[in-house]
Parts: C-alpha cells; sequence; structure tokens
C-alpha cells in the first residue's frame, strides 16, 4: 500500500475544497499513511468472482409516479441562505466556467 | 483575440476531421428527475423547489418513473440496446449551481447503448453510430451581477435560481463520427435536426433549443488525411442552434488546423460557441483536476427494465420520422425540393391532415406553402400554429375545386379564418363571397368592358388572344372579384373572335 | 415528581392512560432534570421547553377528547442532532451547521409528531456522527452519568447519555457502525439498529448512506419495541426503505419477557470475542458477555460456535466504505446555500469561500475522513478500495448467511471495552476506530442488532454490552432474546442496572 504523501495530501484537499493549513497537512498525512495501512488488509480477499454489495438489501426499479407534489415557499428555500438578493442565493463570484 | 484560421478547404487537404456530439435533452415530464416539483419554464426564482432538488441536509432521492420510460423510449428509437440493470452514480464536483456537489448521474452503466441514427445529407446516407443514452439531473441556473457584459468574468457576485436543479436530461453520446470529411459540419447539423424531429415525434421533451430544453455539446479533433488516427479533441459547449452546430464545427476545424500548422498541439479543453461572433473561447482546461470520483448513488436502488416493460414501451413510438417522411413523399409525388421546404417549415403534419380530409397532395401544399406560409412568417408563428386547421383548409380546397370560390376569393376566405369569424363556410356566408354563375349579369359585364376598351378588343379581334387578359381584369374588378375567371375568358373570346 | 422519571415509557404511558398523571407533568419533569443535570452531563445541544411544552398539553386534550395518536402518545421524546427538525435547529455537532433551522422535518421526526410524543430537544453527537466518544462534537463532549470523565461512547453519545440520566424516558439514534449500540453498552441503556431499510432515512443527515439506520434509545427493550414500531415501516420518499410491514416487535419483547427461550440457537461468533479476535477485549467484558451466555442457557436456549472469518476484514471495509460515501455527502456543505460562510478576504471567489468555510467548519476528524474518502474514490484508486471494500461486503453479508443456517441469532459483546476517559484515544484514530470492531458487520450486511445491558465489568464497576444480531428483516428476535436476557439480569440484580448508576450532582434522582 502506497505512503500517502503531503503532496498528495494537499491535492486531495483541493479536489475536497477544504483549505488545509501547513500544519494540518503535516498532520494529517502520516496519520492517513497509518489508516490506509491499516485497511491495506483488504486487499485480495475478495476474487474477480465476487459481486460487490453496494446496497444492504437487493431492491430495484423504486419509482415514484410523475406527479407534482407541494414545493417549499422560497422564504422557506432561501432561509438558511448566507445572503439573498431578488429571491435568489447570493453568493461570491464565480471563478470556472459551467460545466 | 483573433484566432488565425485555416480555410476549409485547406483543412480538408490535410486532415481528417473526427466528430462526437453529447446532445443534452430536457425530458417534458411534470415533476423533476427525483423529486416532485415542477419543472414549468420561467417560473419565479426557487418557487419550485423542495429539500431534495435543493440538496439539504437529509432529503433524499427518488427516481420519476415517466423519466425513465422516456429515456428506454428514446434508447429504442435510436436502436439501442436497454440494459437489463443499470445503477445511478455520483459525479462528484463543486460548483455553485449545483445544490449538492455532486450530479446524479449515470457512468459506466447507462440505461440505453450501442444504437444508431442514419443522417440525410444530399442524398448521402452517413450512420451515427451512437455509444449511450443515458439520465441525469439538471443544474440551478446563475445570474452574473456586477460586470459589464452579465458574463461571468468581472461579476462581482453571482444569484443561484434552482428550479431548473433537477429537471430530468437525458444525455445522448454519439462514437466518434468519422469519415464525414468536407460534409462533417453538414453531417453534424443534420444529426441534431434529425434528433431533434425524433424527440418530437416522441412527445418526450419540448425540443426547443433556444430555451436551452436541447443543449449539444461539439467535440472535434483532426488527425493527419489517411492516418486513421484520432487527434487531441477539444469540447465545444452548449451550441444552442442547429445552425451554430454547423459553424461551431466549421470553426473548430479551421482552428485546429491553424494550431497544428503552426506546430504546436491542440490542448485538450472546454470552449464556449458565441453566437454573436460565431468563434469559439477557450475554456476550463481539462486536467488531472477534474477527476469526478464516481461511484454507485447508494440513496438509490438499480433500475432493471423487464423485458416485457421494454417492449410494451416499443409498441408505443412513433414512425421513425425518416421512414415516414420517405413514405409520404412517395405517396404524395413530392419533388425532393417540395418535401425539403415541406419538412423545414414544419407542415409536415397539417399536410398529411389536409390530405387525408380529402385535398390533393399539390393543393394542400400549394395553401400551407404559400399563402399560409405568408400569413405565418406575418404574424411571426410556426405554420402550424395558424389558427387554420388542416379540416378548414380541406375545405375551402372543395369549394374551389366545385367552381364556387376562386383563389382570389378563396384567400378572402382565410382572411375571415384568421380573424376568427367562424367556419370556411360561415365566412363565405358572412362576406357573401360565392362566385356568381349568373351568364346574363357576366355577358352584359363582358359586353360593358369590350365597349370601354375599344383598343383591346380590336387586338383581340387580330389574334392577339393575350391582350384577353386586360379585359379579364376589367370584368372582376367590375364583379368585384366574384366571378370564374375562366368563365369569362370564354365569353370575351366568344364575342370577338 | 422524581418517580416518573425513572419510569420505562411503557410504565408512562400506562400512567397517562390511567390519568395518574398527564403529559405536561411528565414532560415538565424531564425539562426540570434537564435544567438540572444537563450542565454536568451535556447531553442536549438544543432544548425546545416551549414546543415540547405545547406539544405535551395538545396530547393531553387528545386524552381528555379520547383522540389518542400511538400508544406514546404523550411520551416525551429526545431526538440525536443529525435528524431534521422543521422549526428546530439541526447541527449535526458541526459548526458549519450552527444556527441551520431546516424547514421540513426527517420522517423519523414526522412519525413521532403524528404519534403524539414531545420532543424535548436535540441530542448531541459526534460531528457529523464520525466517532465513538462524542469527543468530536464541535459544541464540546458529553459525558458519561456513570463517570462524568468517562465518554458516553458515540456517535450517539448524548441521546445514550440522556436516557441514561434520566433526561429523557427514550430518544433516537442513528447507526452506521455502531452509535446507537455501542454508546448504548457503556451507558447501561438500550439500543437498537434495525434492519437496514427498516426506517425511513429521509431526513437523516446521511454519514454513510448505504450503512445509517436510525433506530430506538431506551432504558428498556419492551419501550424500545414500543418506539421502533412509530418510526417503522416503508416510506415513499426514501428509495432504499422497505416495502414490507415491519414484525410484531412488541409482541416479541413481551413473549421474550416471559423467560423461554427453548428451542433457540444462540450463535456465538468466535472473531467477536477475545478468543479469536482483534483488538483488546477487556476481561470484565468478556466476563459478563459469558455470564449472560449462560443466562440464556438457562432460558432454555442452546448455544453453538459460529465462525465468520471475513468479519476481520469488516473494520477495514468500514473504513474504506465510510470515508467514500461521507467525502461526498459532505460536499454540499460549501457556503452558498445554507450553514457557515467564511470570507478568507474581501472579494474571495466563491471557490476560495467554499475552501475556507470547509476548513473553519469542519472539525479533524471529519476532514481526516473526507480525505481519505476523497483518496478512495479518486481515480486510480477506486478499484483497488471503494470497489474492493464493495466486494467484501458481499463475503461479509455470506458469513452472515452461514451463521444464520447455524443459529437463529448471534450474539457477542456490544463494545471490547468499557467506557474510557476523555481525551484518551482523541488522537489515535485506529485505537478509537477499534471500538466499533463488533457492531460494524451488522452494518455492512444491514442485519438488524441490539445492545442490551450486561452487568457492571468486575475491574472498573462501568456497564458493559450484550449484542444480538438476527437476520435482515428478523428484528423480532432480538426484542425476544434481548427481552428474555433483560429480564434474567434483572432479577439477579435485583433492578434495573441504570439504579447503580451514582447521582448526578443537582438532581434529585
Amino acid at each position: 500500500m502506497p505512503e500517502i504523501s503531503r503532496d498528495e495530501v494537499a491535492h486531495l484537499a483541493t479536489l475536497a475544497r477544504i483549505d488545509l493549513s501547513d500544519d494540518e497537512l503535516d498532520h494529517l498525512a502520516p496519520q492517513l499513511s497509518v489508516i490506509l495501512e491499516s485497511v491495506a488488509s483488504i486487499t485480495g480477499v475478495a476474487g474477480d468472482d465476487v459481486a460487490p454489495t453496494s446496497h444492504a438489501l437487493p431492491l430495484t426499479n423504486v419509482f415514484r409516479e410523475d406527479v407534482v407534489t407541494p414545493c417549499l415557499t422560497p422564504e422557506q428555500a432561501l432561509s438558511g441562505a448566507p445572503e439573498v438578493e431578488e429571491q435568489r442565493f447570493s453568493v461570491p463570484r464565480i471563478l470556472g466556467e459551467e460545466q | 483575440m483573433s484566432e488565425t484560421l485555416v480555410p476549409f478547404d485547406e483543412v480538408l487537404e490535410a486532415y481528417d476531421p473526427a466528430m462526437g456530439l453529447e446532445v443534452h435533452v430536457e425530458l417534458n415530464t411534470a415533476s423533476k428527475m427525483f423529486c416532485g416539483c415542477p419543472t414549468e419554464f420561467g417560473a419565479e426564482p426557487n418557487t419550485q423547489v423542495c429539500p431534495t432538488c435543493l440538496g439539504l441536509p437529509g432529503a433524499m432521492p427518488v427516481v420519476n418513473r415517466r423519466a425513465v420510460e422516456s429515456a428506454i423510449r428514446i434508447g429504442l428509437a435510436l436502436n439501442c440496446e436497454i440494459a437489463e440493470w443499470c445503477r445511478f452514480a455520483r459525479k462528484n464536483y463543486f460548483y455553485p449551481d449545483m445544490p449538492k456537489n455532486f450530479q446524479t448521474s449515470q457512468y459506466d452503466e447507462p440505461i440505453c447503448f450501442e444504437g444508431h441514427m442514419d443522417v440525410e445529407v444530399d442524398g448521402e446516407t452517413f450512420r451515427v453510430e451512437i455509444e449511450r443514452a443515458h439520465m441525469e439531473e439538471d443544474t440551478g441556473k446563475s445570474l452574473h451581477v456586477g460586470g459589464a457584459t452579465g458574463r461571468i468574468h468581472g461579476a462581482d457576485h453571482s444569484l443561484v435560481d434552482y428550479n431548473r436543479a433537477g429537471i430530468p436530461l437525458i444525455e445522448i453520446v454519439t462514437k466518434p463520427i468519422l469519415g464525414a470529411g468536407a460534409k462533417a459540419p453538414e453531417v453534424a447539423r443534420a444529426y441534431v435536426a434529425q434528433l431533434r424531429d425524433l424527440i418530437v415525434a416522441l412527445g418526450v421533451s419540448d425540443a426547443r433549443m433556444d430555451q436551452g430544453s436541447i443543449r449539444a455539446d461539439v467535440n472535434l479533433s483532426l488527425s493527419p488525411k489517411g492516418s486513421g488516427t484520432l487527434g487531441t479533441r477539444t469540447e465545444t459547449k452548449n451550441v444552442n442552434s442547429l445552425r451554430s452546430v454547423e459553424r461551431a464545427v466549421r470553426f473548430e476545424m479551421s482552428r485546429h488546423a491553424a494550431v497544428l500548422g503552426r506546430g504546436e498541439a491542440i490542448l485538450q479543453e472546454t470552449r464556449h460557441w458565441h453566437e454573436d461572433t460565431g468563434v469559439t473561447t477557450s475554456g476550463r482546461e481539462k486536467s488531472d483536476a477534474e477527476d469526478y470520483r464516481y461511484f454507485p448513488e447508494p440513496d438509490l436502488v438499480p433500475v432493471a427494465p423487464s423485458r416485457e416493460w421494454v417492449e410494451e414501451l416499443r409498441a408505443t413510438l412513433p414512425e421513425n420520422p425518416t421512414a415516414r417522411r420517405a413514405r409520404l413523399q412517395a405517396a404524395w409525388g413530392f419533388s425532393d425540393l417540395e418535401m425539403r421546404d415541406t419538412v423545414g417549415a414544419g407542415a409536415l403534419d397539417v399536410i398529411e391532415q389536409t390530405i387525408a380530409a380529402g385535398t390533393s397532395p399539390q393543393a394542400a401544399r400549394k395553401w400551407w406553402l404559400g399563402e399560409l406560409a405568408r400569413r405565418a412568417n406575418e404574424q411571426g408563428v410556426d405554420v402550424p400554429d395558424l389558427a387554420v386547421t388542416p379540416a378548414d383548409v380541406a375545405r375551402v380546397q372543395a369549394l374551389v375545386d366545385e367552381g364556387s370560390l376562386n383563389d382570389k376569393l378563396a384567400r378572402q376566405v382565410f382572411d375571415g379564418l384568421l380573424a376568427g369569424e367562424g367556419s370556411p363556410d360561415e365566412v363565405v356566408a358572412a362576406r357573401g363571397l360565392a362566385i356568381v354563375s349568373d351568364e346574363g349579369a357576366l355577358s352584359a359585364a363582358v359586353d360593358a368592358a369590350i365597349a370601354a376598351h375599344p383598343d383591346v378588343a380590336d387586338k383581340i379581334r387580330d389574334g392577339k388572344v393575350a391582350a384577353a387578359g386586360a379585359l379579364i381584369g376589367a370584368v372582376m374588378k367590375e364583379m368585384r372579384g366574384q366571378a370564374d375567371a375562366g368563365r369569362v375568358r370564354e365569353l370575351i373570346l366568344e364575342k370577338l373572335q | 415528581m422524581g418517580d416518573w422519571l425513572r419510569s420505562t415509557a411503557a410504565e408512562l404511558a400506562d400512567a397517562l392512560a390511567a390519568g395518574e398523571t398527564t403529559s405536561v407533568e411528565v414532560t415538565r419533569a424531564y425539562l426540570d432534570r434537564i435544567a438540572a443535570v444537563d450542565p454536568a452531563v451535556h447531553a442536549f445541544l438544543h432544548v425546545d421547553a416551549d414546543g415540547a411544552l405545547a406539544q405535551a398539553a395538545a396530547s393531553d386534550e387528545r386524552r381528555a377528547a379520547g383522540t389518542l395518536l400511538s400508544p406514546l402518545d404523550g411520551v416525551p421524546i429526545a431526538v440525536k442532532d443529525v435528524l431534521t427538525t422543521a422549526g428546530l435547529p439541526t447541527t449535526c455537532g458541526s459548526r458549519i451547521l450552527e444556527g441551520w433551522v431546516p424547514p421540513y422535518d426527517a420522517t423519523v421526526v414526522r412519525r413521532l409528531r403524528e404519534a403524539g410524543l414531545p420532543i424535548l430537544g436535540k441530542t448531541n453527537m459526534d460531528e457529523f456522527a464520525m466517532g465513538s466518544s462524542t469527543e468530536h462534537s464541535a459544541y464540546g463532549p458529553t459525558h458519561n452519568p456513570w463517570d462524568l470523565d468517562r465518554i458516553p461512547g458515540g456517535s450517539g453519545g448524548g441521546s445514550a447519555a440522556a436516557v441514561a440520566a434520566f433526561e429523557a424516558p427514550l430518544a433516537i439514534g442513528t447507526d452506521t457502525g455502531g452509535s446507537i449500540r455501542q454508546p448504548g453498552a457503556v451507558t447501561g441503556t438500550v439500543g437498537v439498529k434495525p434492519t437496514y431499510g427498516g426506517v425511513s432515512r429521509y431526513g437523516l443527515v446521511a454519514l454513510a448512506n448505504s450503512l445509517d439506520q436510525a433506530g430506538p434509545v431506551t432504558r428498556t427493550v419492551l419501550d424500545a419495541a414500543l418506539l421502533h414500531e412509530v418510526i417503522g415501516g416503508h416510506d415513499p420518499l426514501d428509495s432504499t426503505s422497505i416495502d414490507q410491514p415491519l414484525p410484531a416487535l412488541v409482541e416479541a419483547a413481551r413473549q421474550g419477557a416471559t423467560g423461554d427461550l427453548s428451542g433457540l440457537r444462540i450463535g456465538v461468533v468466535t472473531e467477536l470475542s477475545a478468543t479469536g479476535g482483534q483488538g483488546g477485549w477487556q476481561s470484565g467484558v468478556m466476563s459478563r458477555f459469558q455470564e449472560s451466555v449462560d443466562l440464556l442457557v438457562e432460558a432454555g436456549a442452546e448455544v453453538v460456535e459460529v465462525s465468520c472469518p471475513t468479519f476481520v476484514h469488516a473494520l477495514a471495509t468500514y473504513y474504506l466504505i465510510l470515508p467514500a460515501e461521507a467525502s461526498s455527502n459532505l460536499a454540499k456543505f460549501d457556503a452558498m446555500r445554507y450553514g457557515l460562510r467564511v470570507w478568507p478576504e474581501e472579494g474571495a471567489s466563491a471557490e476560495d469561500v467554499m475552501r475556507a468555510t470547509r476548513d473553519a467548519g469542519f472539525g479533524d476528524e471529519v476532514k481526516r475522513r473526507i480525505i481519505l474518502g476523497t483518496y478512495a474514490l479518486s481515480s486510480g484508486y477506486y478499484d483497488a478500495y471503494y470497489g474492493q471494500a464493495q466486494k467484501v461486503r458481499t463475503l461479509i453479508a455470506r458469513d452472515f448467511d452461514a451463521a444464520f443456517e447455524k443459529a437463529d441469532v448471534l450474539v457477542s459483546p456490544t463494545a471490547p471495552t468499557t467506557a474510557f476517559r476523555l481525551g484518551e484515544k482523541l488522537d489515535d484514530p485506529i485505537a478509537m476506530y477499534l471500538n466499533d470492531l463488533a457492531t460494524i458487520p451488522a452494518n455492512l450486511a444491514g442485519v438488524p442488532g441490539i445492545s442490551v445491558p450486561s452487568g457492571l465489568a468486575d475491574e472498573d464497576g462501568l456497564p458493559t454490552g450484550f449484542q444480538v444480531l438476527a437476520p435482515a428483516l428478523a428484528d423480532d428476535r432480538l426484542y425476544r432474546v434481548g427481552a428474555a436476557l433483560e429480564a434474567a439480569l434483572t432479577a439477579r440484580w435485583g433492578g434495573p442496572l441504570l439504579d447503580r448508576a451514582p447521582a448526578l450532582e443537582g438532581g434529585a434522582a
């Protein structure tokens, strides 16, 4: 199992949008390495013939009918917003482009 | 920011284009993909949201059955296989208009896969292979405030409306389209146009490119001519008209060739299409930072359409639009040009219905693509949206055929119909538009016209029959148009020869 | 007044029915108790005295009018702060949600309201349910009523401590890897993790969606069954909810309490004990466990040894699946729509604000698991980690299937040790994770489990727990066996275990 480097933790923090301080990075990298080492034990435990389980019970085809149900009011929808303008969520300027 | 471009013809001398098209179709379900919020376009901001589509902590998704049915019907119409078992997955990335910071989509298990559509360009057929069609959800919409242009750049903050978040989308992805050569731009356009027709025929979407209910992303790459390889591609986002699809392909081909010609490499990136200037500009670089960390959505269970369900849905498919057009063209005896005009005007359905009501194909075409197309143009509406029905047109033509109306009177009947004056017969009665068939009155009017225009009468007596037109016009004017012009001509010639 | 505090929920329901007390009187008694002892215990993050009393008054009116909503109408309850409550703050123990008041109720909360249970308040927890000690709450730890210097277990330490300290007769917990059962064990209370899909997760702020399950936290097995029947059953808002009626749980508890287990096969899982398992199993925990097994045999049960060899991989599997799902679930906390917003500097971009807010708003354990989960899902690692873990889950489920062919229920100690001291394992994640060794397999396979108090460890005089696991959908077996054990132990002790807990300063009880 690979050691997880400080740079790698920094990259993961970028992916996860967490602004980790230098101290946090120093602290986290070795901790994550220890955790990864301990979870490495499962490598190879299950062969290719084993199907993955993503649900504890095998349900399929759970649907709702295409029927409109009541919405929140705009006041409820915006009640937790840090900032509101023109009945919209006001957010800081967006740097990147839309997906 | 002007780009050096290579003229289109020169691009083709050196390179083969490869295209890939990703088309997002917004379904017209009543409720959203994973919750019961309505999907109406243009509602007040944040009035069509609930804990689920707003991504509130604790809320959970439940799949809309009708959205799954629409996905399967689209897949079947595209000759796809329908998965026996598939799942939703989370596509993880952060963006303020995405409430959960992951999009619930499908990843390696799309509901539809391995299909094709045959696209016709100038009589030549190109088979576009469909890689997959999968279900996903739309994002919210941002309004950028404080910038000069309303664009993202220069804005000091943005305002987000989540009404659109969670509206069901079907993303249809082609395999690389190779071998189109010079016709690549037209093939791209024709593919999207035909796909749109198919979506309309299926009735699964409003299919309004101008409102974003169909959005196309265009992938393009060039490879050295004959090399058989695939070059680095760019992805041009949100191309929102058929014309733009064609232009965007053309532009990117010329731009790629220019970059490659300078000995530089194409950057794998997202590009943005600018409708006004007809160019693309660089967007986001596709880097390793773009790691979507897909995994199966644990809040949803697999979708496993039974074969019985799939066959039930197959039975609801409309006739394939291409096949239908070919069948109707043959039955009606239209030329290719006539058929293209018919389809282009969106008049296929109304002409079909008019013919079904007893009108000859040529007469139906004449009214709908002539007089009525002109009226629709004046009113700024599409031909089928005029306040004239196929049954009305059929009745008007029947009156012409039995001699009760001539074309000029028929046009006045359409005036009445468009003004909401009732049925064709009611308009004829109310406006007194029936042709005068009283021989005595006609004969007197002809005699009067001959007397009033002796010079014209002399020419006709001398054998210049073409001059009769002037006398016919005079008679018709006298009769206020309510005469059979053919009979008037006969009378004039009888009297002067 | 004090009598009502020590009454079980079932007894309160009877007393209310007999007109011996009112919901307002009972609710007020609990609110007074909270005011007296919670400064020391810190089980609650938010107390809704006015709301609870209003709901109690409404219950009393219904009783007068003869329009009761459920057998527990009028019996107050505490709710873990991970379930959304319309009009009441829901923080999940995190700074990032400080002050957030949801505009909607979780299905479990809606069912409590529809059954007429006044909601006393929201209980403390490890931030986003990540932890086994409630020390990872951003609002300070909860203290174990048996020894205020010790942990109450976690993540639902608040709910367990509230019930153990007589601050509530009933509480709701959630269990992702043991967060109901392990706190139950270390506080001498009963905790049930129902079959996955048996109780709606709608409105439960997800930690790991494929593992999370809400359930009862109570002082007796019968009370748990009564509460389970209120909150359980199909919910169309949760796609993973089981569309089948619940088994007869209260009936099973009453039947078990008669003490007859003849014909029942009990499987002792080798891998979940000192003899065949990982980790350090405290000897006092093991001797209380053996004692309970002996009592079940006296009640007529037959004991078989079963081996579940892949259980040794359960912990590793869990610590790959949980962070992966959690890293995605917690992405929504981004300062855009609700919760904390931190500006690193004036004019910062949305992305900068997200990064700064998530750094300031999440605690160390949450960040640790988000980074770990991000890693496990990254391209290049998915197959080796998350993908592999999902396969091992299949093997663990198969081990359960095989074991349940030999035994009707499986048993083990709930946790390897009694409550440890606050701070003892705070910076040693692995040591902390080992607390959940015995409880995690049930979450991975989706099977139900209960923890019942089994006594006090000889070496430290602190509570130990006895875990019973049953096949999926057979939650009734938990109640039958749990009630039988409870009856036998209570008879031996001469009263409930909690009677032996020390009195709390400020509290008369």
